[in-house]
């Protein structure tokens, strides 16, 4: 039974299709897998039972000739997903036990194409990190370590806990989000494929806000096909979000595999940062020397304002994540720690429930947005968050894609940046620009490091254009034939 | 910027979260690192540029005002700490 685990989805969907196995088999293959995988602590929790019972609930419509373009695959669900009557913690304490009596849209989507849910994903506290450090759970752990090291490395972030359960085979794919590049960083440090739609392609409805004009639901999958068959159930318009696109949802799956030649892809001049190991530059390199041999032209652009997109990212998101969180008042849901007074109460909750780098941005959002601040840092932020989106949208008339790296580096150690904010913020360099400018994105395993660790490829899209990246990911993931997978020691 | 501990306390006032005493100075000194860093945007000409509050150009969208939902107060109070008689328990407010 081992083996259905390490099934593509694509492969899967075929082999349920086929009645080569149940999905109550494929699902307690899976179950027995993430059992198996507590040290790596991708699940925050699992839901055996609820699992089993949809999957038998999946078998039941298969045999009535009902099935949907999901049916019986066995996902995981990222933590910050409420799902209704399971718990939802958003990696954090101040949710406590907190039971949504409602089902997020995205994850509904997934359920009524027949999906069936695992259990929820560790994930830094809030979205908020980039190594999963910050998770009221613990970090998870890398499922990948350095070819002859025992150190235990971060899957990234926020999404770690999808990213290192989609590699470690303990789910076919799974949900995951992206608001300064918490799906393509993970992705991109545990040889996985993480795509950030358009903004508002998938609802943000029943997603714990943490950012809304930057937040964007998407899927982490072990192929490029498998995120396109994921991202086509996910996404839909949804009139319970006022910022979901009404537009129709493509045939992303169709995408994948067909002729790139003829597209003009950019190379942004900017992306190349003093400090980034050769390797890595030498991969980007060698992206470039792949796409140009599946037929695409290769053309140098500029991006001149990009490297003021963490900063302006470091207000923005803050400032919004300050009103945002604003909610946990301790009144209504989740944790209350009694004081004084009301406010006492308020003040008593917010500290015991929120961990550091929660209270670290809540600060810096409530200073960037207080008065005699406002004009000086937050409007100023929206003004150069024009700018980046300005930038693309001049590359934009010239080139199809952009080609870049993911991440400035390769996992690093779980510890190694915990005590550097800014450090660790550097992480997303190459994906934040993405969120402000409301782009899609993909990361692309596409090569290991010297010790052995995966490396991403990152393609950046026109807004709603998430075909020609399919497309052109089909084409990196091809030509790259990443095989490498983690030597389980877990 | 630099911001001092009196400046943290009154943002951790403002934020509605209790920091001891002896968190103001090392916060202080996170949070003026952080903000020296984001001066940098000040490099950059924004002189008639218009700020970005969206990623999207869509106008918010409107729908008749009607009731759509609600008439389940357990459901609503399933989470709530403290309940009594279908309501919220809260400290009190009014003296």
């Amino acid at each position: 039974m081992g083996e259905l685990t390490s099934l593509t989805l694509k492969a899967a969907l075929d082999g349920l299709a086929a009645k080569q196995f149940s999905a109550a088999e494929l699902t307690q293959a899976h179950v027995e897998a993430v059992e198996a995988a507590r040290a790596l602590n991708a699940y925050v929790l699992e839901t055996p039972e609820k699992a089993l019972a949809m999957a038998r609930a999946s078998d039941e419509r298969r045999a009535k000739g009902a099935a949907g373009p999901l049916e019986g695959a066995p996902l995981g669900v990222k933590d910050l997903f409420c799902t209704e009557g399971v718990r939802s913690t958003a990696g954090s304490k101040i949710l406590g036990d907190f039971q949504p009596t409602y089902e997020s849209t995205v994850t509904a989507n997934l359920w009524r194409d027949g999906a069936v849910m695992l259990g929820k994903l560790n994930m830094d506290e809030f979205a908020m990190g980039s190594s999963n450090e910050t998770s009221a759970f613990g970090p998870v752990v890398n499922p990948w370590r350095t070819r002859g090291g025992n150190a235990k490395l971060t899957p990234g972030g926020s999404s770690g806990g999808s990213a290192a359960a989609v590699a470690a085979e303990l789910c076919l794919g799974a949900t995951a989000t992206d608001t300064g590049g918490s799906i393509r960083q993970p992705a991109a440090f545990t040889g996985t494929v993480g795509v950030k739609p358009t903004y508002g392609r998938c609802s943000r409805w029943g997603i714990v806000a943490f950012a809304s004009s930057l937040d964007q639901a998407g899927p982490i999958a072990r192929s490029v096909e498998d995120a396109a068959i994921l991202l086509r159930s996910m996404a839909g318009h949804d009139p319970k979000d006022s910022t979901s696109l009404p537009v129709e949802t493509p045939d992303f799956p169709a995408f994948v595999g067909r002729s790139v030649k003829g597209l003009k892809v950019g190379v942004p001049r900017e992306y190349r940062v003093e400090g980034m190991p050769a390797e890595i530059d030498r991969l980007w390199e060698q992206g470039v020397a792949w796409l140009k041999a599946a037929g695409c032209e290769i053309v140098e652009v500029s991006l001149p304002h990009t490297k003021y997109a963490l900063p302006a990212y470091y207000i923005v998101a803050p400032a919004e994540a300050s009103s945002n969180l604003a909610r946990y008042d301790g009144m209504r849901y989740g944790l209350r720690v009694e004081g004084g007074n009301l406010t006492e109460t308020y003040e008593a909750t917010r500290a015991a429930g929120f961990g550091a780098e929660v209270k670290r941005r809540i600060l810096i959002g409530a200073y960037v947005l207080s008065a005699g601040y406002y004009d000086a840092y937050y409007l100023k932020a929206l003004k150069v968050r024009r700018r980046i989106a300005d930038d693309f949208d001049q590359a934009f008339q010239n080139v199809d894609a952009l080609l870049t790296p993911t991440a400035p580096s390769a996992a690093f150690s779980l510890g190694e940046k915990s005590d550097d904010p800014v450090a660790m913020y550097l992480n997303d360099i190459f994906t934040v620009t993405v969120n402000l400018a409301g782009l899609p994105g993909i990361s692309v395993p596409a090569g290991t490091d010297a010790a052995g660790l995966p490396l991403g490829l990152q393609l950046i899209g026109r807004a709603l254009d998430e075909g020609t990246l399919f497309s052109l990911a089909g084409a990196l993931e091809q030509a790259a034939d990443f095989r490498a997978k983690p030597e389980k020691w877990w | 910027m630099a911001i001092d501990a009196a400046t943290v306390r009154k943002v951790a006032r403002l934020a509605r979260i209790a920091e001891p005493q002896d968190r103001l100075e090392p916060l202080a000194s996170e949070l003026s690192g952080i903000l020296n860093w984001i001066e940098q945007l000040n490099e950059v000409d924004t002189e008639g540029v218009e700020p970005m509050t969206t990623a999207i150009a869509m106008p918010l969208p409107m729908r008749e005002d009607e009731v759509t939902d609600g008439g389940d107060p357990a459901r609503v109070l399933a989470n709530a700490p403290k309940t009594k008689d279908g309501f919220f328990v809260v400290p009190k407010v009014v003296e």
